[in-house]
């Protein structure tokens, strides 16, 4: 265990937008099986900090690094960017990622999906690719909707079906953009429990959401975001069950 | 009926004579049609993406080449064209000049450049309106633009381009009819010489407009088709 290394771990990542700074020094460390829940107000910085953990943004500081590779950054005119784009490419593919509103790619069937990166981006055999997605949606309850078009399903089955195309990455890492926001109430359910399957055969996931009682019972830390800081983190059972700051206690506290 | 015999009877115009006129003329509009369009395509696909692109100085000399071809009239460009290629010092002695003096290579070359500016802007509005989710999705699966491109946003596109472009075909098809000013013997070439020899306008260009009607109802419902294979990811599942 000691050797394998760490599959991501980000330090002291800063992000400012013009003349907000939205991240002020976030670091992570997600160690293998480990479920990371980011928890915090909208504005509080923490999908903008999830989308910096696979450079869809750019952070302006700090380091990240993938299965113990450390990304190379360079400064440009236009910042602090990446410096080789192949190595971007290649830590990208570790880590997939499921998003609020699930982008699926809408010309494409379901199962066009989910082997599109496994086959141009990973170059999987076609045929190996057909099979394992089809056993990842046998896995998320989709056999029936394999060739259906994301714009037949419902918002879960989409989802559940974004997340068939996370795993056909055989991923080091998930990472979850509020993965449930964006669908009903009664379809929360569907999606939250394919989550927690993943949580359970021991993924390594990091996980932005608004369901605090999945962040209790799955989470190994919940992180817990207030201004591009992190006010609190621990274990679910002291942040979640025992806040100390008054924020995190307001931010808990029933709304209605 | 009564009307339909007594006219067929005394019908002298559309003898096997002016019939063959008329194919040629078919075949004339049809080549001349089809190459344009099939080489626009080709061109049209290329400079979009330059036409999308960031760098205003890929961007800047497509929009001008778009701007003027679609500012101005076609039968203008095609006068330019036959017309104007002439008074290139030394194009006489090339090897081009036995090509450029036929009507036909002027008119392929005016309607070539003509349907390119149009299609390089229709697929230009369906790449910028490609969803920015699925673009950030190859992103994040570890996509090169390159591969993003070819993969997720052209294949996207031409699909929203599809209903677009196919009245772009029609239009050009219709277009082709101002071919037959540069002496071309195209459809209406053919219907124009028709009614010359035998002073029947109604006959000579009805006859055409039917034929024009034949090929754009082919048309119509070769991307009718097209639409149906290609498109089923827009439509809401039935039942």
């Amino acid at each position: 265990m000691a050797d394998t290394p760490i599959p991501l771990e980000v330090r002291n990542i800063k992000k400012r937008f013009g003349d907000t700074e939205v991240l002020k020094g976030l670091s992570l460390q997600a160690r293998k099986g480990d479920v990371i829940t980011l928890i915090g107000a909208s504005g509080s910085g923490k999908s903008t900090f999830l989308r910096c953990m696979n450079l869809l943004e750019q952070p302006d500081d700090g380091d990240l690094i993938v299965h113990g590779e450390a990304v190379q950054f360079k400064q440009t005119r236009h910042g602090r960017e990446p410096a080789d784009w192949k190595q971007v490419v290649r830590m990208r593919a570790k880590l997939s990622m499921v998003f609020q509103s699930f982008n699926l790619w809408a010309h494409m069937t379901l199962l066009e999906n989910v082997i599109e990166a496994p086959i141009h981006v990973l170059g999987k055999p076609k045929k190996e690719a057909i099979e394992q997605g089809r056993a990842l949606l046998e896995r998320v309850g989709l056999t029936a909707r394999a060739d259906a078009y994301p714009a037949q399903m419902s918002g879960g089955q989409q989802q559940r079906g974004a997340i068939a195309r996370a795993l056909a990455m055989d991923p080091e890492v998930m990472l979850f953009d509020e993965p449930t926001s964006a669908l009903d109430p009664e379809l929360v359910g569907e999606v939250l429990k394919v989550m927690h399957g993943l949580a359970d055969e021991g993924r390594t996931m990091v996980v932005v959401t608004h369901e605090m009682g999945f962040a209790r019972d799955v989470s190994s830390q919940v992180i817990y975001l207030h201004q591009g800081l992190a006010e609190e983190a621990g274990p679910p059972q002291d942040v979640l069950v025992n806040p100390t700051s008054p924020r995190l206690k307001q931010f808990l506290a029933p709304k209605y | 009926m009564e009307w339909f015999n007594a006219l067929l009877a005394d019908n002298r115009i559309f003898t096997p004579n002016t019939i063959a006129f008329y194919w040629e003329g078919l075949v004339t509009t049809t080549q001349l049609v089809f190459l344009s369009l099939l080489v626009g395509l080709v061109l049209a696909v290329p400079l979009a993406i330059g036409r999308s692109s960031r760098h205003r100085w890929i961007s800047l000399p497509i929009y001008v080449y778009t701007y003027v071809f679609r500012g101005t009239p076609l039968l203008i460009q095609l006068y330019i064209i036959y017309y104007g290629v002439v008074f290139f010092d030394g194009i006489q002695e090339t090897f081009l000049w036995p090509m450029l003096r036929e009507a036909f290579y002027p008119a392929l070359i005016a309607f070539t450049l003509n349907t390119a500016a149009y299609t390089t802007e229709i697929f230009r509005g369906a790449i910028k309106a490609t969803s920015r989710g699925e673009i950030e999705a190859a992103r994040a699966y570890g996509m090169s633009p390159g591969l993003t491109m070819r993969r997720i946003i052209l294949p996207s596109a031409f699909r929203r381009a599809l209903p677009a472009y196919g009245n772009e075909v029609i239009f050009m098809l219709h277009a082709s009819a101002i071919a037959s000013v540069v002496t071309l013997m195209d459809l209406t070439g053919a219907a124009r010489f028709v009614y010359a020899r035998f002073y029947a306008p109604f006959e000579a260009f009805l006859f055409a407009a039917a034929i024009y009607l034949c090929l754009t109802f082919a048309i119509l419902f070769f991307f009718r088709w097209l639409e149906k294979r290609l498109l089923a990811h827009l439509r809401p599942q039935s039942g």
